[in-house]
């Protein structure tokens, strides 16, 4: 053991030869090694001798969250808050299977997670023993690579490489199932400097220059470009948002974002266009429809971005720049294809452009596409009529749009959490979110329950920064146990709850689809939320009017410790505008002041 | 992506690229438990067809496995099988062997016949033409062994069927490129 080893040993007052480690110290020992300080989980039977462990030391904090998907959803917002890895720690059979949706979450949107999962003795797996699941089985589908650990020998290797394979490439959460008899086991150590990265595990990151330089060549010609851009510029880390905004600053582009992308450029900055697709602006998703060279970077062409891919972008060269070769040609076929690290590329992209310069030919051909683009902005797709007259009904679109302004007031570094449905669209079209990492939203999966115990994971990563859970009463249902989690780490957390009594899009979607027919949609047997909150010690508060929204709004902004705050908004308001199923992007519903 | 490939996927004409064309994929993986399970969850999982599957260890050593998987898509969703797969972790390997310029396929069948009399000598006949092996034999039954392309057993096991075929066990193929080049 050396010198350094020692230092960072798990038990440091004790310190402990390597031969003399229990498969549980082992585990801890790699956690300390792979620079991990947090970890979120539950505990059970499985995995009491890591829990022990975890008792006799102070490096790594455990949060204990009150439920496993939960405890995902934490590591999922801790991750993409900070660009660590997120860990999570759950016992064998319930713990594991309660953690499915936090992982496909994590698969859908490439979040970076370990998730170690205890699991029954070996000599007992296969024997349908108290607890047990065919985890790596139930959860294949659901992971980047999941491993079951037989051989004591290899879990320090095993559990080096997850981190590894989970942040490398295109992120994505990694399980490890570990048996009981293992952690118990004496094992041997190995440092991460001595894991050989898994032999067939090779991500392409080196773009090929050719496949950029042919890129830059088509967008040297372009008369309409745009930039469409997503999550894999946030995941690429900071440097790639910091050369994207060099790049749109050399170009002169417009830019327009996934939902998982908002943050990854300024939204204040005037080249943004906003969000493109299902819910985006007239102007995204016209400037998408009739673009001539479509830039598409660390995106993958989602059905909520292309509407009807017949329809989808249909006259533009399209170049695709991702580290995944699989999303190339998957959805839209594509003219230029570019593989490997978005950062590298961008800075590539970046250089040649330097280089060239812009034609002067094609500063006039941009005059007329921004000229262009200021049309279709004049539509003010994003209007909506709030009657400010006393006792008036909150219009939801205007509850966020304060607390947007009022966060822009005190300029705020705020980091944001959503639910899923309309509130989810609406914090996405209202709230402009001017820094990466900023955004926890769950897109893929489109996980109700997600934001609360995202708020708890983004607030632990981030303890002095304001963190709002924006959320709609349906979806706060599905994790309000987090209350607690909230309470006993004292987490200033602000849960803004938009109010409707409604699955919001659900019944929007009745509405506009299904002739009104509202099935099950309607919020039955509320709690008094304000109530609950209380009963968790939390201070709770409700809007029932436009005349105590701002009022609360700064309230809850003075407010150091968690709050609550109920918002009754409109029941019936829809959020637009809307590309409905089938119809290309140029042929989107706008709101009912725009008809 | 081959040029070849590329041509037919930006091919304006509906036909090509809606028409199903075969692959043969050959992968060579970590040969470790759950490996066929997650590339045969990938396949199920995203609506891919297998038409047929075998996998072997081909070197212990260097603990690797051999799949052979024949298929049928759109050249889009063939496109989308071989990256999904090349993709996986434990995956070092994928190639499609139908992209190459030429491949050999093999599969083997054993197929029990229960017949007395001309029925019998028939079949034994029919075995002798397609150079199949008895490999069991009783008074009332045979259980033939067959090696080839798969248009080879299928016309055998047709013939057999009037002649009491009663059961049959096929490998599936396995399949290799000709020439010096391999597929690593």
């Amino acid at each position: 053991m050396t010198e350094a080893m020692q230092k960072d040993d798990i038990n440091a007052s004790k310190p402990k030869k390597c031969n003399e480690m229990t498969g549980a110290e082992v585990l801890l020992q790699v956690l300390v090694d792979q620079s991990v300080d947090i970890i979120f989980g539950y505990p059970g039977g499985a995995v009491l001798p890591i829990y022990d462990v975890l008792f006799k030391q102070k490096k790594i904090r455990h949060i204990l969250t009150r439920h496993e998907q939960a405890a995902v959803h934490a590591a999922e917002a801790y991750a993409r808050s900070t660009g660590k890895v997120g860990v999570v720690l759950v016992t064998s059979g319930p713990g594991a299977t309660n953690t499915v949706t936090g992982l496909v979450d994590a698969l859908m949107d490439s979040i970076p997670i370990v998730c170690i999962s205890g699991q029954v003795f070996r000599n007992l797996i296969g024997n349908d023993a108290f607890q047990e699941a065919d985890t790596v089985g139930i959860t294949r589908a659901a992971t980047k690579f999941n491993y079951l650990v037989k051989d004591t020998q290899k879990l320090a290797q095993k559990l080096h490489e997850a981190f590894y394979i989970a942040r490398t490439g295109r992120p994505g959460p990694v399980l490890i199932d570990i048996p009981k008899d293992i952690m118990i086991e004496k094992a041997p150590y190995v440092k991460k400097s001595k894991v050989e990265p898994y032999p067939s595990y090779k991500p392409k990151v080196m773009p090929d220059e050719n496949a950029v330089f042919k890129a830059i060549e088509a967008m040297k010609k372009a008369k309409r470009p745009l930039f469409y851009i997503g999550g894999g510029i946030i995941n690429a880390g900071k440097k790639a948002s910091d050369s994207f905004k060099k790049l749109v600053e050399l170009t002169d582009f417009p830019v327009t974002s996934t939902l998982m992308g908002l943050g990854a450029f300024p939204g204040t900055d005037e080249h943004s266009l906003g969000m493109l697709g299902m819910h985006g602006t007239y102007e995204a998703n016209m400037a998408t429809h009739d673009c001539d060279v479509l830039i598409a970077l660390g995106t993958r062409f989602d059905d909520r971005v292309t509407g009807n891919v017949k329809h989808f972008s249909p006259n533009s060269l399209k170049i695709h720049a991702d580290i995944d070769p699989s999303q190339i040609n998957k959805i839209i076929l594509i003219d230029v294809p570019i593989i490997g690290d978005v950062a590298k590329i961008i800075e590539l992209m970046v250089q040649f452009w330097e280089k060239e310069g812009k034609q002067s030919e094609q500063k006039k051909d941009l005059k007329n596409w921004w000229k262009q683009i200021d049309e279709w902005r004049s539509v003010e797709c994003l209007k909506y009529n709030q009657d400010k007259a006393p006792g008036s009904i909150v219009k939801p679109q205007h509850a966020i749009h304060s607390l947007y302004k009022a966060i822009r007031k005190r300029k705020l570094d705020a980091y944001i959490t959503t639910e899923v449905g309309q509130h989810q669209m609406w914090a996405a079209q209202y709230y402009l979110f001017d820094s990466p990492n900023r955004f926890m939203t769950s897109g893929g999966l489109g996980t109700m329950g997600y934001g609360l115990p995202a708020a708890v994971g983004t607030q632990i990563a981030h303890p002095d920064n304001l963190v709002i859970d924006v959320a709609g009463e349906a979806s706060t249902m599905m994790n309000i146990q987090e209350l607690a989690t909230i309470k006993q780490y004292r987490l200033p957390v602000k849960i803004f709850i938009l109010n409707n009594h409604y699955m919001g899009m659900v019944r929007q979607w009745q509405e506009l689809i299904h002739g009104g027919r509202y099935s099950e949609s309607y919020s039955e047997s509320l709690p008094d939320f304000v109530k609950l909150a209380e009963s968790f010690g939390i201070k709770g508060l409700r809007v029932k009017t436009i005349d105590d929204l701002d009022k609360i709004i700064d309230e809850m902004l003075d407010e150091k410790g968690s709050i609550l705050v109920d918002i009754i908004v409109q029941q019936e308001e829809n959020c637009f505008p809307m590309i409905p199923a089938g119809a290309a992007h140029n042929q989107m519903i706008l709101g009912p002041s725009k008809k | 992506m081959t040029h070849h490939l590329k041509k037919k996927l930006l091919s304006n004409s509906i036909e090509e690229k809606d028409k199903y064309v075969k692959a043969v994929f050959s992968l060579i993986v970590e040969n470790e438990s759950g490996v066929l399970s997650r590339v045969i969850g990938l396949l199920s999982g995203r609506g891919y067809n297998i038409e047929s599957l075998t996998v072997a260890p081909v070197n212990k050593d260097e603990k690797k496995s051999r799949i052979n998987i024949l298929t049928s898509g759109t050249p889009m969703v063939i496109n989308q099988i071989k990256e999904q797969l090349s993709r996986q972790v434990p995956v070092y390997h994928v190639v499609n062997l139908c992209e190459q310029n030429s491949y050999v396929a093999r599969e083997l069948a054993l197929i029990k016949v229960v017949s007395k009399g001309n029925e019998r000598t028939e079949a034994l006949n029919l075995a002798d033409a397609f150079r199949a092996q008895v490999v069991d034999a009783s008074i009332d039954s045979l259980v033939f062994e067959l090696t080839g392309k798969t248009e080879k057993i299928n016309a055998f096991v047709d013939l057999l069927r009037p002649l009491g075929l009663v059961e049959l066990s096929r490998t599936g193929i396995a399949a290799i490129g000709r020439g010096c080049r391999t597929i690593y």
